[in-house]
């Protein structure tokens, strides 16, 4: 599921894991915004120290829900860190892979909502209308990432955290709706606001993962610019999507982990 | 089957009348009573001075639990859904699971009363009066659910497709919406057909014997001004029809629609087209199985051996066995489609449906919904009142525990193992669940208490079409 690979087979066949054949279909549709705002992570990079976690939830107003909550499994991350194991369990190899909102174009989410309340935008971003949403909580069965989180008690109000210390840029959200990652729509506004004045295209974006992440993990940026770095990534053979076979063509893609590890017949004498 | 039955003590003005066990070549109403000791009969019970000691012993529980209803939606509205056991991964729990429960158990008497009606089968008449009033409580019990499933429940109008300001409707690709115009049509056309089959009883017969001013008005005022002249009844009996035409597909629609809310998403252990079938017997088997239940107890409370004979009881039960076993053919389908379908998600859920910590729920559910209603093969068990009502009951909970196994253990084991999860309902969870069965009972008391148990009009045209005495072989 981590996408894994061991040196050699991907020596054999660069391309084993690239996603980028055409599923079949019967109807897409095509947002025509100027910018197309996609994600690369880079699963060779993660070290999975939850840095990204911690500034999504600064970033974004992100409830903490405290002990009970948590027990209760109902936690709001945005972003998570998915853990994968390999080999013996005394010691094992692990893997980590952000799992963020994929911001699929052929997104689940929005065709279940009773009332629309999640929709698509012409940059491709599936945006959550927080107002309009009643909390059918139909959104959540359909994501098969799992990646949206419900407000089950008015848990922002309950917050230690004082009003001054929470982003103005971003809405708090109410009891009974739910919200998951914007690929900090913020940052993408205040961009376009820069860029408009400037009278020219849309530049960079950093969403707040990928200014947190130390190891350089996060690429976020323009898709449709040939010349971005995201577009370079997606180019890359280790580029796959997440549970592809759903056919939900996320905007988030992963660059596959490479291991290299010793031959177990050249293995140590000791 | 016991020399002095328990009612006729209680009830001394019943007519003399058929205290014998049931046969399964019981006419559909034995020979004894008249038209006017039926019509005597049936409104003495509705027009009694003083409700029955059993009556009172039923209500009080079936009352307070109605109370804990009101206190648990209240406390609801006041706090979030987070007071209930939901959480993530499993975001629909028991709302949900007791929707499709209740909106099941409800198809019962609109299968009975509107489908057989089309058909013109005669042993209707004796059970379609109870079986709607049952379908009427079971589709109110159904209906509130969704609404306080909602995060935001007072906003639930937006699922109209309303005219307002911002010009903005409901998005008209989600199940759930037409799930909700399922439901809205089949609780309104419920209560409508339920209405309208009463009417003429309450005028001619219930008005026309009360004995007091207030309930001559009470019942008068509800028979909306129907006189019974030849010109009413023409267009009363056209309205009837036509009504009826309407009701028997519903409850093949509204079951397949709650079956999509499940299928039209993409989860592990739901994205099946077996599920509207599959939801459409599961909804038959239930039906029965609760007209079944009601009607048992209340022959014997009422004394009304003479009109629901040996005959209904093998009948329904008959109608439970197949059901039953076309719902075995929908779980047989359901092991296999997972196999043969070779999705790794679907396999794993699968096993720990039937292996997991949670097995033994979907276990019950095969036994108490496939093996235990087997026993209807024999003829001599379809007659049995103890056994069946143990079997209802039995198929009552089976279904319970298979709407649990498609909701909660479906969603704890989705595509990615990290998003795993577990489900611990609440006292509030158990509280709304209770508190709606008290919310039926306490409805289905009522109606019996002041309204006539059989549809006598009907009754009365069935009893005149009846071969005399002497003609009998």
């Amino acid at each position: 599921m981590s996408g894994t690979q061991h040196l050699p087979s991907i020596a054999k066949d660069p391309r084993s894991l690239a996603t980028d054949k055409p599923e079949p279909h019967l109807y897409r549709w095509k947002p025509e915004g100027p910018a197309a705002w996609a994600m690369s992570v880079d699963l060779n990079a993660c070290i999975g120290c939850n840095a990204c976690v911690v500034a999504c939830q600064a970033e974004n107003n992100i409830p903490v829900v405290g002990k009970e909550q948590v027990i209760r499994e109902r936690e709001m991350h945005w972003l998570r860190i998915d853990r994968y194991y390999e080999g013996s369990s005394t010691a094992p190899d692990s893997y980590f892979q952000p799992v963020l909102c994929m911001h699929c174009e052929e997104a689940p989410c929005e065709t279940v909502c009773p009332v629309g309340a999640t929709v698509h935008d012409s940059e491709g971003l599936n945006v959550m209308v927080y107002n309009r949403c009643i909390g059918t909580r139909f959104c959540s069965n359909n994501c098969p990432y799992k990646v949206r989180r419900f407000n089950y008690f008015a848990f922002a109000n309950e917050e230690q955290r004082p009003p001054e210390a929470r982003n103005p840029d971003v809405t708090v959200r109410g009891r009974g709706v739910m919200e998951k990652c914007t690929f900090c729509l913020q940052r993408i506004a205040e961009a376009r606001i820069a860029a408009d004045r400037e009278n020219r295209p849309v530049g960079e974006v950093r969403t707040a993962c990928q200014a947190a992440c130390p190891t350089q993990a996060f690429t976020f940026g323009n898709m449709a610019d040939p010349d971005s770095e995201v577009a370079k990534r997606k180019q890359s053979p280790l580029d796959y999507a997440l549970l592809a076979d759903q056919n939900t063509r996320p905007r988030v893609t992963y660059e596959a982990r490479i291991r290299n590890p010793k031959p177990p017949n050249e293995g140590s004498g000791g | 089957m016991t020399d002095i039955p328990f009612s006729r003590a209680l009830h001394p003005e019943s007519p003399i009348g058929g205290s014998r066990p049931p046969l399964s070549r019981d006419p559909v109403v034995l020979p004894g009573p008249s038209i006017g000791s039926m019509t005597d009969q049936i409104c003495a019970i509705a027009l009694r001075e003083r409700a029955f000691l059993w009556w009172w012993i039923a209500m009080i529980p079936a009352s307070l639990l109605t109370g804990l209803l009101v206190a648990a939606i209240l406390w609801l509205f006041y706090a979030g859904v987070g007071i209930w056991g939901i959480d993530w991964p499993v975001v629909w729990g028991f709302a949900i699971i007791n929707y499709v429960w209740w909106i099941a158990i409800a198809s019962g008497g609109t299968f009975i009363s509107a489908l057989f009606y089309l058909t013109g089968v005669e042993w209707r008449t004796s059970l379609n009066r109870s079986a709607e009033t049952m379908t009427v409580f079971a589709a109110a019990c159904a209906g509130i659910y969704p609404i306080l499933h909602l995060g935001r429940p007072w906003l639930f109008y937006w699922l109209f497709p309303f005219p307002n300001t911002m010009t903005l409707w409901p998005q008209f690709r989600s199940p759930l919406l037409w799930d909700f115009f399922a439901i809205f049509t089949y609780v309104t056309s419920s209560i409508l057909f339920w209405y309208l089959g009463l009417i003429p009883d309450l005028l001619a017969t219930m008005r026309d014997r009360a004995a007091t001013r207030r309930k001559q008005l009470v019942y008068g005022a509800m028979a909306l001004g129907f006189r019974g002249s030849d010109r009413q009844w023409r267009h009363y009996h056209v309205t009837y029809g036509v009504l009826a035409a309407i009701m028997a597909p519903l409850v093949i629609s509204v079951h397949s629609i709650v079956g999509l809310d499940f299928a039209g998403a993409a989860t592990v252990g739901w994205h099946s087209t077996e599920f509207p079938p599959f939801f459409v017997f599961g909804a038959l088997l239930s039906g029965f199985a609760m007209v079944l239940l009601l009607v048992i107890p209340l022959r014997r409370l009422l004394s009304l051996e003479d009109f629901i004979t040996g005959r209904h009881f093998d009948i329904l039960c008959k109608m439970l066995l197949v059901s039953s076993l076309c719902l075995a053919y929908a779980y047989m389908m359901d092991a296999f489609t997972v196999f043969y379908g070779a999705q790794r998600a679907e396999k794993i859920m699968f096993i720990d449906k039937v292996s997991g910590s949670l097995a033994p729920v979907y276990w019950a559910t095969i036994l108490l919904n496939v093996l235990l209603p087997q026993l209807m093969w024999f003829q001599r068990l379809r007659l049995n009142q103890a056994l069946i009502v143990v079997i209802s009951l039995g198929v009552i909970v089976g279904m319970w525990c298979e709407r649990y196994t498609i909701v909660v253990m479906s969603l704890r084991r989705t595509h990615l193992a990290s998003a795993w999860g577990d489900y611990h309902p609440t006292f509030w969870d158990w509280a709304t669940l209770f508190g709606t069965v008290g919310l039926f009972a306490s409805g289905i008391f009522l109606c019996v208490r002041f309204l006539p148990v059989i549809s006598m009009f009907e009754m009365r045209a069935l009893l005149q079409s009846r071969p005399r005495e002497g003609e009998r072989q």
